[in-house]
């Protein structure tokens, strides 16, 4: 439809549309420079962004150092020239984002599959109207939420799985939507051919509509991924920093990204060392985040059902 | 042939494995709708842990909590929200209002103006937008585009500041302001309301624009004629979901904004600095400890989950409505 409308060429020149003043012509070609300005302006924090974080953070992620030394050894305030690895904070973003796909993740599929295969009638509206309350929820009442339940309520002492509780419910909502938008576009033909063959409704769904748009599913993970990996305001109310790498999920203190830029970023004005630390971080941040993104958004559009 | 119970007879070969098929089938509803209602408890849980704990905290404020802008959480406690209402309000509308007009006009490109080679890629470009995560937003804004940022705000200032929103405040230099955190909240949100507005436009009929064409209306008059008017509910309840976003964007703001000292004037510039709820919240969360001053914090939450909420509903809402509008 659009090519359409692009291949009629615009009659631009004044003698062939006697009815059309200067002045409309003029305008709107106004409004043709100005639509092209607004996404002109828009690549420009893209573009200033992607500058700053990889010319000033690029250098400390070539070290070695970088990926197999974390923190240990380095002073309180930060101020040690030798040690500037980030395996702790890596190896931490990466698990808590593990764990909370392995929670999130399941439970997000089955929502979907509720509203889209038998969800009817008021029950699947509250279902769906929730998801969309849940998404619109604010990180760090997310946060706040883990922290009343966990510390408040049960007494307990935080362990880095808290922070990926506080992250699952930010990730059903995300992974909920693009499952079920994927479900839906599962041709009805599908299932009514499997129960033409006997085949009953449970074993439909999880032999032939799932498998005929798990990789949209996957893109949707991965897009949930990427979201949760990216958060901090969470990590500050239940996920406490450590210097030292730790790899288990559910005793001391662990360590992410977002959370060594936070601890770092104080000392930044006057410790170049420090702001080398929080650039890279920033960095080797963006650099995940984007590339679980990219990664995504490929499987998607390759393995997409031409319809 | 139909048995007890509406149960099929003799049409399989084999009726056990249309029990097993049966009872699967139990399983697998119930797994999926437990699923389900787990997502409308987990609203619930939300809502009850966070009244549950905001309410003693708030029987022991000394101070009203709706009215007053002082912060203090040691007993004897007296806090109030209006302060961090105010700047989370004003920087969120301040976000929406930049971002509106910038999220139609890019819709529009990115449906009707750019040429076909160039409108997916573009669409990308302005999703990955959306997946830089807010810290380094918050980096960028603290610590490269606010001192830049400074002598354009003093220009302004020097304007201007004879209107309340743009008067001068001299406790906060730097450019670490309200105006900047719009501003960078309004880049945050530009992503997701785009992407609303390029689904709504798109959908605009065909037939509409051709007739429009073919009447000799302009390219501009064809947009807004047959093009702006299918995606108005859209538009709207995309800047709802945005402001939605804007309210309750922590880390960003957090790294932006510089607080103020405690007992500063009251003014309605928007040069001046402070803290949104979220940004309270964390910037406070090493201070947290079970308690009534926790209380004070999660009451503080809970006004914040209420308006992201209540934004959230209406758009909901707008979504819907125009739905069964147009079936």
């Amino acid at each position: 439809m659009s090519t359409l409308l692009r291949a009629a060429p615009a009659p631009r020149t004044t003698a062939l549309a006697p009815g059309r003043s200067r002045g409309r012509t003029l305008r709107s070609s106004a409004a043709t420079a100005l639509i092209w300005l607004a996404f002109a302006i828009a690549l420009v924090p893209l573009v200033w962004i992607m500058w700053t974080v990889l010319s000033r953070g690029l250098p400390s992620m070539l070290h070695l150092t970088w990926w197999n030394k974390d923190q240990s050894g380095v002073g309180p305030a930060g101020f040690d020239h030798q040690v500037r690895g980030a395996r702790h904070a890596i190896v931490g973003t990466l698990l808590m984002a593990a764990l909370t796909s392995l929670i999130a993740v399941p439970i997000a599929i089955l929502t979907a599959i509720y509203l889209v295969e038998y969800g009817r009638g008021r029950i699947a509206r509250i279902v769906s109207f929730m998801v969309d309350i849940l998404s619109g929820v604010p990180s760090i009442v997310a946060a706040l939420f883990i922290y009343a339940v966990w510390v408040t309520t049960f007494k307990l002492t935080l362990v880095p799985a808290c922070a990926s509780l506080a992250l699952v419910l930010l990730m059903i909502p995300v992974v909920t939507r693009s499952a079920e938008e994927m479900l839906r576009l599962v041709p009805n033909e599908l299932r009514e051919a499997a129960y033409a063959l006997g085949v009953p409704k449970w074993k439909t769904i999880l032999r032939v509509v799932l498998p005929s748009c798990m990789s949209g599913i996957v893109t949707g993970g991965l897009l949930g991924f990427a979201r949760v990996a990216g958060e901090t305001a969470p990590l500050l109310l239940v996920a406490s920093y450590t210097q030292f790498l730790n790899q288990n999920m559910f005793s001391g203190s662990m360590a992410a990204l977002p959370t060594l830029i936070n601890t770092n970023v104080q000392f930044m004005s006057s410790d170049p060392i420090s702001a080398d630390r929080v650039w890279g971080a920033a960095c080797t941040l963006i650099v995940l985040v984007l590339a679980i993104n990219l990664a995504g958004r490929l499987l998607g559009h390759l393995t997409r059902v031409k319809s | 042939m139909v048995g007890r119970a509406g149960e099929p007879v003799g049409l399989g070969p084999d009726r056990r494995a249309a029990a097993r098929g049966r009872r699967g089938d139990r399983l697998f509803h119930g797994a999926a709708a437990t699923a389900g209602v787990l997502v409308v408890l987990i609203v619930v849980l939300i809502t009850v842990f966070l009244v549950v704990h905001a309410v003693p905290a708030l029987l022991h404020d000394q101070a009203n909590f709706l009215t007053s802008r002082s912060w203090d959480v040691s007993v004897p406690m007296s806090f109030g929200i209006l302060q961090l209402l105010w700047t989370t309000v004003a920087t969120s509308v301040l976000a929406l209002a930049i971002a509106l007009p910038f999220s139609v006009g890019i819709a529009l490109f990115l449906t009707h103006y750019a040429p076909p080679w160039l409108s997916r890629p573009a669409a990308v470009l302005i999703d990955l937008l959306a997946a830089v995560p807010s810290i380094v937003y918050g980096l960028w804004g603290a610590y490269i585009v606010a001192p830049k940022f400074a002598p354009i705000q003093d220009g302004i200032q020097h304007l201007l500041g004879w209107i309340p929103l743009f008067g001068g405040v001299s406790a906060i230099s730097g450019g670490t302001t309200m105006l900047l955190v719009g501003i960078v909240l309004a880049i945050m949100v530009l992503p997701i309301m785009t992407a609303i507005n390029r689904e709504v436009l798109a959908k605009a009929p065909a037939a509409q624009q051709e007739a429009a064409l073919a009447i000799g209306a302009t390219k501009w008059e064809m947009v807004r004629t047959a093009v702006l008017p299918y995606g108005r509910a859209g538009i709207i309840s995309g800047a709802m979901l945005g402001l939605g976003r804007a309210l309750g964007e922590t880390i960003a703001v957090m790294f932006i904004l510089s607080a103020l000292p405690q007992g500063s004037a009251w003014t309605w510039s928007l040069f001046n600095g402070g803290e949104t709820f979220a940004s309270k919240i964390a910037s406070d969360a090493a201070e947290l400890t079970p308690g009534l001053g926790t209380g004070a914090y999660i009451a503080a939450g809970l006004v914040l989950f209420l308006l992201t909420f209540v934004v959230n509903a209406v758009a909901r809402l707008i979504i819907d409505g125009k739905k069964d509008f147009s079936e």
